[in-house]
């Protein structure tokens, strides 16, 4: 079946100049790496299921970006096209993951026993913990460019899967398209509900098209673990709780995540994974573990000092404000979680964020009591 | 294990085909499973396919009061690819033009309008626009970078060479100043990325602003926009209510435009079915919308003013264009059609309609009661 930009040959009646997109505005990584040598070499490729170079890199084109924030511009639309446009990609990653090189191999470690630690975070000051992912179905291409049948048909799939999870992972799917009013308003209320993106980075890159079809949500009874199945990846896979235990969040997230895995793997679609990349997901950024583990904790002294950000740039970590990505801290509660996503496991991320959010609390401890933290500022991680 | 080819395919295409059960505009209403089975798998020459035309109708389901279209064509062999769907399509949304036994006139002598200048007691402004895409190019919703480019090329080049009461300057969105951006702004001539989702799923804000612009005369009353919804809008307007000369302007501009791409070697899509050849199937045959600025502060509260305009075969906006309000009894009147009548047709259409308005305004005004006048015939 064809879809989405698949004319690539009658482009090529057009020379490199004629097409080549005006970047001189931009600051993506996209940008910065795409020159028309790279783009002259990659022009006439397309992957399997007919990705091609300007269909990776039209979100950054249409996303000129923003002088402070640095974007990534560009996605995959399916596993190979991480092969196939490897010239622009490569280099991509390696801006993007602290110099991670085309040799590099990403280790992958989603056994929960080897994190130390972790249960014991002041529930005082750490007021909920929460781990995300996101994982691929292998044999299906990426929300950029799948059709409704694949669409449909990953939804099937994962909700087989999913409904068929017992114990604590009993739960319920909720389709975006035939949810009733009342199950709408449960799902706001938990904060569980995903809306139709409207960032024109997502939507630029296709992956709006065909909303709300073959979307939706699934949660278990104890509302800890919650899927969302076709938004900016196949699954994103989500476990949280209130409070500090993040070592209980972390071993919930292991253990389903295994449960799905093989549940996929008896039908033949296990996920897309590779010892390069680790687990394959749509945008470059997420790629290695797509993990971000992280807290929502109360720093109101600390977050005020004038050493914060380099104590979280030397223990690898970034804030947020409590909306997520791109909003502002209220009352001093800020969303701590790893920077990091290749180049290191799972479990060694969420030590990161267990360890330095730990250290934090003592921190802002200690400003409480007026005391100085100059010696406890970490070393470079 | 699949019984034989065809119901493998038809498996397929069934697994693909939209839901459209809470949608409401053209395309949903014409597209059956039998339809989408059968154009699924082709493409026009340059790779355009179905699910690219509808997925516009798709992400936007529409309301319950407008109906949309729901589909674009990516390039001109989309009319023709893809007529299954295309012909009911424009037969509904063109108020039964059949386009599989019908011929659409295109007339632009402007010398045949009569009455065509208005009372300026009460005609503010005149304005008449189209559009026009040049053959051989792919449409917005389609257009790669270099073709879009190709198409700003081909115009500039052509506009240059328009003389006299035309000649006038390109603006490009890439390149133009600060100064030259306010004067547009002040000029109301600026256009912006599109916003309206039923653009952006259609794939026509890629690339902005690359190759997109405006061109004017220096008189400021014969606009052109490049690149933005189609290949080329083209815009006649002036204060007041000659619109007989507005019109006049317009198909002057048209034709030496015509004129100057020809002696390149380019042409304007055009059929006998189909007229113009524009993205939206809305704006086929002459693209046409003449209109007025209008003071109708009494007619427009009478309860019989949307019977009026409906029997005159126009539509009301707001002064703000498309889908704003009336100001101060202000109104932008129109006509409806696009096709299956010619340009003076419709023109004519907007001036007998427009003065009868006016008439019944006046009338209002002595206290005096208005008529409803019959209802005009569709296709002349």
């Amino acid at each position: 079946m064809p879809f989405g930009n698949t004319h690539n040959n009658f482009k090529l009646n057009y020379k490199v100049e004629e097409e080549f997109p005006d970047l001189s505005k931009h600051n993506n990584h996209m940008a910065k790496v795409l020159t028309k040598e790279i783009y002259g070499k990659l022009r006439d490729k397309q992957t399997p299921s007919g990705y091609t170079l300007d269909d990776v890199i039209q979100t950054g084109v249409d996303n000129p970006g923003h002088p402070f924030i640095m974007t990534v511009g560009c996605v995959a639309g399916d596993e190979e096209s991480y092969e196939v446009f490897k010239d622009l990609l490569d280099p991509v990653i390696s801006d993007r993951h602290g110099g991670y090189k085309a040799t590099d191999k990403h280790k992958t470690d989603l056994n929960f026993e080897n994190l130390k630690g972790g249960d014991d975070l002041d529930p005082n000051y750490v007021l909920s913990s929460r781990v995300r992912t996101g994982r691929s179905i292998k044999g299906f291409t990426l929300p950029p460019h799948n059709s409704r049948g694949e669409r449909r048909l990953i939804e099937k799939l994962s909700v087989e899967a999913l409904t068929s999870l017992d114990g604590e992972f009993k739960g319920k799917y909720y389709p975006l398209k035939s949810m009733t009013d009342a199950e709408q308003e449960q799902l706001i209320a938990d904060h569980f509900l995903f809306d139709k993106p409207v960032s024109p980075l997502l939507t630029c890159a296709g992956m709006a098209r065909d909303w709300p079809d073959a979307r939706g949500i699934w949660h278990n009874d104890n509302k800890t673990f919650l899927v969302w199945v076709n938004e900016e990846d196949h699954l994103r896979v989500i476990s949280m709780q209130k409070g500090g235990n993040m070592r209980e969040v972390f071993r919930r997230f292991c253990t389903g995540l295994q449960r799905i895995e093989e549940i996929f793997k008896k039908h033949n679609h296990g996920f897309m994974w590779n010892e390069h990349l680790g687990y394959i997901l749509t945008c470059p950024s997420n790629l290695g573990t797509g993990l971000r583990g992280g807290v929502h904790v109360k720093l109101p002294k600390l977050s005020t000092h004038p050493k914060f950000e380099e104590i979280l740039t030397r223990l690898r970590l970034q804030k947020r404000g409590t909306g997520g990505v791109d909003t502002a801290s209220v009352g001093g509660v800020f969303d701590i979680s790893n920077a990091d996503r290749l180049g290191s496991s799972e479990v060694y991320q969420v030590q990161l964020v267990v360890d330095g959010v730990k250290l934090m609390v003592e921190m802002e401890k200690k400003l409480e009591k007026g005391e100085a933290i100059d010696s406890m500022i970490p070393a470079q991680k | 294990y699949c019984l034989n080819i065809l119901s493998c395919f038809l498996y397929l295409c069934s697994a693909e085909y939209p839901d459209l059960r809470k949608h409401n505009n053209c395309m949903a209403s014409n597209l059956t499973p039998a339809i989408y089975a059968k154009l699924c798998d082709k493409a026009t020459p340059n790779g355009y396919t179905l699910d690219q035309a509808i997925q516009t109708g798709v992400d936007n389901p529409g309301h319950p009061f407008i109906k949309t279209v729901g589909l674009v064509a990516g390039d001109e062999e989309s009319y023709e690819v893809f007529a299954e769907l295309l012909d009911p399509v424009i037969k509904e949304r063109h108020n039964g033009y059949d386009p599989r036994n019908m011929k659409h006139p295109t007339d632009l002598d402007a010398s045949k309008i009569q009455s065509g200048q208005f009372d300026e007691r009460y005609v503010l402004s005149s304005r008449v626009r189209t559009g026009r895409s040049i053959r051989g190019l792919s449409l917005p919703p389609a257009c790669t970078r270099a073709e879009r480019r190709e198409v700003e090329r081909v115009v500039v080049d052509a506009l240059a060479g328009l003389k006299g009461d035309l000649t006038g300057k390109y603006y490009s969105l890439t390149q133009m100043t600060e100064k030259e951006q306010q004067q547009l702004i002040d000029d109301h001539f600026l256009f912006d990325k599109p916003v309206s989702p039923l653009l952006t799923c259609a794939g026509m804000a890629r690339d902005w602003p690359d190759a997109r612009g405006i061109w004017h005369n220096n008189e400021k009353t014969f606009l052109i926009w490049v690149n933005e919804e189609d290949h080329t809008r083209v815009i006649s307007m002036e204060k007041g209510g000659n619109m007989k000369r507005v019109f006049e302007r317009f198909c002057r501009g048209l034709k030496e435009v015509e004129h100057l791409i020809q002696e390149k070697g380019w042409e304007f899509m055009w059929n006998e079915r189909l007229g113009y050849i524009l993205t939206c199937p809305s704006n086929l045959g002459t693209g046409l919308r003449a209109g007025v600025h209008v003071k109708l502060p009494l007619l427009s509260k009478d309860a019989r003013f949307s019977k009026i305009l409906d029997h005159l075969r126009l539509q009301k906006r707001g002064t703000g264009g498309v889908d704003t309000a009336a100001v101060g009894g202000v109104f932008d009147i129109s006509n409806l059609d696009r096709l299956g009548q010619s340009e003076v047709q419709l023109v004519q259409t907007v001036v007998d309609g427009v003065n009868y308005l006016i008439e019944c305004e006046k009338r209002l005004e002595r206290g005096q009661d208005i008529k409803v006048p019959p209802p005009l015939k569709q296709f002349k």
